[in-house]
């Protein structure tokens, strides 16, 4: 005798309920009250304040009718793989080029010996921050990395996030600018940018298993991405939308069209802030890049991962250093880099 | 009236609101600024403002802040549309220009100066002097010439590759100056050009817009809060408040004949010796044969000037010239009389 039982009586709906009861599989409580033996007769009655919440199970228990939360679940599974394959069959070449990024990427990284890949890199550094201190701490990262034995997996991470990155930037300034130039799609924007960055990295992984084989390269990419775009779209707008009112007024009143006031001002104007968020969008992906070894990513995260399967704790930990190291010299460069720009754009 | 205003404003209203065509009848059915704003919700910005500015003048818009000055000065170059009215600038009418037209009309016609510079930040002096001209599409050697001969022109040479953070707030608003006049446009607007500036590059500033007129003879609307400056620069002035002209015309007139308490108020605190002129107090020519004369003055110079030359003698009397040809008496007694305010003149606005 369920608690509910008499709500479904009175209001007349036990002929509906018991419809199609001798179908339903037994439920273990069930099973048991029948191998004890004893009836519903001599079920005592349940106390007021242990009212249960009338929830899809319990409901389900007066009235057989009701379906159980098990399959509310089941059927957003269902849905999701019935839309699944008309989805990969749009998604697969869109993101086809993705894997290919990501591999040769990884493939250039590997090809290039690390005797002009590091001086490379320091060069890249110095050309991007015109400082010498933080070239040499660069340096310092990079040799104690190979020194370690650590290198080929810190440089394939930084080649996952060194495409990423490419791609957020790609899409996520363009899409910054679209948002500050209409406040409808601001509105259409934020809510979703909002999901993105809260729902757990976890659970990003989880329809993208599905669609994808967890063999291809893109499924770890686009995990990243979605995680890691959302910084530099918002700082994107944001610093458009920051641009000082009196400077787009006298560019209006100059008679310059929109091109020439997003390329010669907003733009230009905005580049600190731009900055800041591709700063953030490379920390992001640098987080990402090692949930998404769980999916066949490679790099340090992978070390990590073997780390807490096997429980090696020196190996997780060092690799785990090796990570931070990375995140603070990626960090160190970009904003010694924003620094530079920040300093020749004082208004 | 003089005939053909460089710039002609015929009738404008601006209600500012969600809806501003729905109450612009009851506006113009003569509905006032609180009503319409406790009735209706909106906002009247500018009623039946009728002002014409002739060729070469500078025409000064005066009111305090909250007059509608700035949303006036931006309703010539439509960074402002209006609700009704109409705005000419050599006989056409400017609202009826498409976006190509009226963009045309920015690059070529009009050029302007503001108050907080709104210099590029990341452009060199020299880049945001030529950026009319650049953004006409002219080639980058045409803007240099022309930023670098307006810079030399403001006294700005040696600071083409400077940033405008580099600059003092005089000398980023030069750049300003600079960069209007590089456009080569007939007309320049100023929103309250030289309102942050310091007061003694304040009056540097405007000896030098006047310097540049003297020579340049564009047709300027200058946008101020300032009596003093007002008076200074002004051909033709024009007083606003609450987004209604109380007063326009000759300075000097509107000095000696206030029609508003409002403007009463206003021009009591000012030092009338300094900004009133000869020819504004003097006796037309013929009348003061009888004088004996203690000496020629010029129609233009100050009165305050008459005064220490006379010495405070009230007894002396003038003969009054221009460019050489005489064309009036003053009596000093007259002066000393113009130095006190007026009662409001029965008789309206000048022009």
């Amino acid at each position: 005798m369920a608690f509910y039982d008499g709500l479904f009586d009175t209001l007349g709906l036990r002929d509906w309920c018991d419809a199609g009861q001798e179908t339903g599989p037994m439920s273990m409580a069930q099973l048991l009250a029948q191998s004890s033996g004893a009836t519903g007769a001599a079920e005592p009655a349940t106390p007021l304040l242990q009212t249960p919440f009338p929830s899809l199970d319990t409901l389900h228990e007066a009235c057989p009718a009701i379906a159980q939360t098990r399959d509310m679940t089941t059927g957003v599974e269902n849905a999701f793989l019935a839309i699944k394959n008309p989805l990969k069959v749009i998604l697969d070449p869109i993101t086809q080029p993705l894997s290919w990024l990501l591999d040769g990427s990884l493939a250039f990284f590997h090809a290039v010996p690390w005797f002009i890949l590091i001086p490379a890199l320091l060069m890249l550094t110095y050309y991007a921050t015109r400082r010498w201190g933080v070239t040499a701490f660069v340096a310092v990262s990079f040799l104690f990395l190979a020194f370690i034995d650590h290198y080929s997996y810190a440089v394939e991470t930084l080649s996952i996030i060194f495409v990423c990155t490419m791609i957020s930037v790609a899409l996520g300034v363009p899409l910054g600018i679209l948002m500050a130039r209409s406040d409808t799609m601001q509105k259409i924007s934020i809510p979703i940018l909002d999901m993105l960055q809260t729902l757990p990295t976890f659970v990003y992984l989880i329809p993208l298993i599905f669609l994808f084989s967890v063999t291809e390269s893109k499924l770890y990419g686009i995990a990243i991405i979605l995680y890691a775009i959302v910084p530099v779209i918002r700082l994107t707008d944001l610093g458009i939308r920051l641009v000082d009112r009196d400077v787009i007024e006298a560019a209006d009143a100059f008679g310059m069209t929109d091109r020439q006031k997003l390329f010669g001002v907003q733009i230009p104007l905005a580049l600190p802030n731009i900055m800041a968020g591709i700063n953030q969008t490379i920390m992001m992906s640098l987080a990402m890049v090692v949930i998404a070894s769980l999916v066949s990513a490679p790099g340090l995260g992978v070390l990590v991962l073997r780390g807490i399967r096997n429980l090696e704790l020196g190996v997780g930990l060092v690799s785990g250093f090796g990570i931070v190291l990375l995140a603070v010299l990626l960090d160190r460069t970009t904003k010694a880099a924003l620094g530079r720009i920040n300093a020749s754009y004082k208004t | 009236m003089r005939t053909d205003p460089k710039v002609s404003i015929k009738g404008l209203y601006k209600i500012f609101g969600p809806d501003p065509e729905s109450v612009l009848p009851a506006v113009l059915g003569g509905m006032n600024k609180p009503d319409l704003l406790e009735r209706h919700g909106h906002v009247l910005g500018l009623q039946d403002i009728n002002v014409e500015m002739q060729t070469g003048e500078i025409t000064v818009i005066m009111g305090l802040s909250g007059s509608g000055k700035s949303t006036l000065i931006r309703h010539l170059n439509r960074l402002i549309d209006p609700t009704a009215g109409e705005v000419l600038v050599d006989g056409e009418d400017v609202l009826g220009y498409s976006e190509d037209r009226l963009r045309r009309f920015r690059q070529e016609t009009m050029s302007m100066v503001f108050q907080k510079f709104a210099l590029l930040p990341h452009r060199t002096v020299l880049q945001n002097a030529g950026m009319a001209r650049r953004v006409r599409g002219e080639d980058d050697a045409a803007a240099s010439r022309e930023g670098r001969k307006w810079l030399t022109r403001v006294g700005l040479s040696g600071y083409e590759d400077a940033y405008p953070h580099q600059l003092s707030g005089g000398m980023q608003q030069r750049v300003g100056i600079a960069r209007a006049l590089a456009s080569d446009s007939p007309i320049m607007l100023m929103d309250e050009a030289f309102s942050a500036l310091d007061p003694l590059i304040r009056t540097d500033m405007q000896d030098l817009l006047l310097e540049l007129q003297t020579e340049l003879h564009k047709t300027i609307v200058f946008i101020t809060h300032d009596l003093d400056e007002a008076l200074k620069l002004a051909d033709h002035l024009v007083i606003l408040k609450d987004g209604y002209v109380v007063q326009q015309g000759e300075p000097q007139q509107i000095l000696l004949h206030p029609n508003d308490p409002y403007i009463e108020d206003f021009v009591s605190d000012i030092n009338r010796a300094r900004v009133l002129r000869v020819r504004s107090v003097m006796q037309p020519v013929a009348s003061g044969n009888g004088h004996d004369f203690a000496g020629i003055v010029e129609a233009n110079d100050t009165l305050e000037k008459l005064i220490s030359l006379s010495g405070g003698d009230t007894t002396k009397a003038y003969r009054v010239q221009k460019s050489g040809e005489d064309v009036g008496v003053l009596d000093m007694k007259d002066l000393v009389r113009a130095l006190v305010p007026a009662a409001p003149a029965q008789t309206g606005a000048v022009r």
